[in-house]
């Protein structure tokens, strides 16, 4: 109990002490030339950080955002060796910690605590040097938040090129026969005349056995004669489906398999692109698609959920039909 | 003396029945490729029975496991009356003869990008997928390569003059012979297995780097 009373009777003294430099302090010279380093430095460290944000808001290039928040990171390393070496008073205690008791020692203590403060002559300026190059570093450290993409408006992700009608074309522009769709391998599509950089726009085409299917009654009719098409970008972190996992004897051997490269996120395409292992979080969204009267491949409409990459807004939205 | 005649005739006699297609087939791949447990081989051509036996695919140690290359128990005249007899059973296609020399080494990096590298990786070391092991390509000759591209073994695509023509093949065959002996510009190759090792050797020299700098910082002076 007593040894609570004296912690709490020091503690108080420390915090009241604070306020009022009970010794004077012999008023120390500093080092002003150091000091305008240490100011210049950090004020370099302010414009570098401000680079950063016009770089990223301007011509986002790796080179240019490397350069300008690593030289932020190597002005403020020298702000503070500079403040190290030559503005914090460096003072060797060869005396062990006095008891609890010593109030009065433990002001001392204090006082060479807050003795290095009182050095700094031109305190405001590297006040106002800290608190420039902290909130211009820490602004520019949080810029990058932007790439994350929409946060509450997710409807521009929901727009996509397919509609009813839109033929099937290879990177070329060629139209996709049904007749060219073979089994145990895939290909890729794009929308007639759309962008093809557009997320949405790629589309993976494979064909099965029709009594392989096993489509939800939601996605019925959504392949034309064993031939399915899904978008080629993968629900978890956006990657081009490359790999498509294809037995050659399906008695044996893993049955097909639309894989992602990146994370291995991998989908059933005979059950309507679910999950089958990996970190997706939802299915491949699916195209509906028919054969017309001369044999090419056609949208029947759009997809039957959101495309692209899984974030919160996404999941519940539908995109337009 | 004419006992050594007969006794010399036999011999020949056995060795030629040996040595045929029909008898050879009977007595390794029948009891897999005539019942429903394995597929048949009518009309896979002289192309699919070629790659599988020279590259020791089969035969396979037991049904249900992905064929690995393996040393190669047949003679060269068995897999040759092998691969006629499996011909003879129906219309396929015969043993490519691609021409990597006649390719472009350029083309055939990004085909084999385009194409190849999700599973065999860019310097086609091999790598995973979700149930299968694509094998590295270092071992693999010409015509096995365009062989392999053509028939899609075990859950590879296979791919259609459509979509690798006879010529894209011959660049990627030249580009996969070239990864046997790159030119490391970098000088390390770290194994050739890709950004991730090369990223984390970075780090590993950075951090030495970093604690070298940290301790001169720290140094104390002494007066």
């Amino acid at each position: 109990m007593i040894r609570v009373r004296d912690v709490l009777i020091s503690a108080a003294l420390l915090l009241l002490g604070r306020r009022r430099p009970s010794i004077p302090v012999e008023e120390d010279p500093g080092d002003p030339r150091a000091e305008l380093v240490v100011a210049g430095l950090l004020g370099l460290t302010t414009c570098a950080a401000i680079g950063f944000i016009v770089a990223y808001a301007l011509d986002p290039s790796t080179q240019l955002l490397g350069l300008s928040l690593g030289l932020a990171f190597i002005f403020l390393a020298a702000a503070l060796v500079v403040t190290a070496h030559r503005l914090v008073v460096n003072e060797e205690l060869e005396d062990d910690y006095p008891p609890e008791e010593h109030t009065a020692e433990q002001e001392e203590v204090v006082q060479l605590v807050e003795e290095p403060g009182e050095r700094l002559t031109r305190r405001r300026l590297l006040k106002l040097g800290v608190l420039g190059a902290g909130g211009t570093l820490g602004l520019a450290l949080a810029t990058p938040v932007l790439s994350l993409g929409h946060f509450l408006d997710t409807k521009a992700y929901l727009v996509t090129p397919w509609r009813r009608g839109r033929r099937l074309v290879d990177e070329n522009g060629r139209p996709w026969r049904a007749s060219d769709i073979e089994e145990r391998t895939f290909y890729t599509a794009f929308p007639e005349g759309g962008d093809n950089e557009e997320i949405a726009a790629p589309v993976v085409l494979v064909r099965l056995k029709p009594g392989d299917l096993r489509l939800p009654a939601t996605l019925r009719g959504y392949d034309a004669g064993g031939i399915v098409a899904y978008s080629k970008i993968c629900t978890h972190a956006g990657c081009a489906i490359s790999l498509y996992r294809t037995p050659l004897f399906d008695r044996a051997d893993p049955t097909p398999a639309l894989v992602c490269p990146c994370h291995y996120s991998t989908f059933d395409p005979a059950s309507g692109g679910t999950v089958t292992f990996g970190p997706a979080g939802r299915a491949l969204p699916m195209l509906p698609i028919e054969v017309d009267a001369r044999g090419h491949l056609r949208a029947k409409g759009n997809f039957d959920g959101p495309v692209g990459p899984s974030w919160w807004g996404v999941r519940i939205w539908r995109p337009e039909r | 003396m004419p006992r050594r005649l007969i006794l010399l005739a036999a011999f020949v006699l056995v060795a030629t029945a040996a040595s045929n297609g029909k008898q050879l087939y009977g007595r390794y791949c029948a009891k897999c490729h005539d019942t429903l447990n394995a597929p048949s081989l009518h009309g896979v051509g002289a192309q699919a029975a070629d790659f599988y036996l020279r590259s020791g695919y089969m035969p396979l140690p037991h049904l249900g496991v992905q064929p690995r290359r393996a040393r190669v128990t047949f003679t060269n005249a068995e897999i040759e009356s092998l691969v006629g007899y499996v011909a003879s059973l129906g219309q396929g296609p015969a043993i490519p003869s691609p021409q990597p020399q006649s390719g472009s080494l350029s083309a055939g990096m990004q085909l084999f990008a385009d194409h190849c590298a999700g599973c065999h990786q860019i310097m086609a070391e091999g790598g995973y997928v979700t149930g299968a092991v694509p094998p590295a390509l270092g071992d693999d000759t010409a015509t096995q390569i365009a062989e392999a591209v053509r028939i899609g073994p075990y859950v590879m695509p296979r791919f259609s003059q459509h979509a690798i023509s006879n010529g894209q093949l011959n660049s990627i065959i030249r580009y996969i012979e070239y990864t046997r002996h790159p030119d490391d510009r970098g000088g390390w190759s770290i194994g050739h297995i890709g950004p991730v090792p090369e990223g984390l050797v970075t780090w590993f020299i950075a951090l030495l780097a970093l604690v070298c700098v940290t301790l001169l910082l720290a140094r104390r002076h002494h007066a």
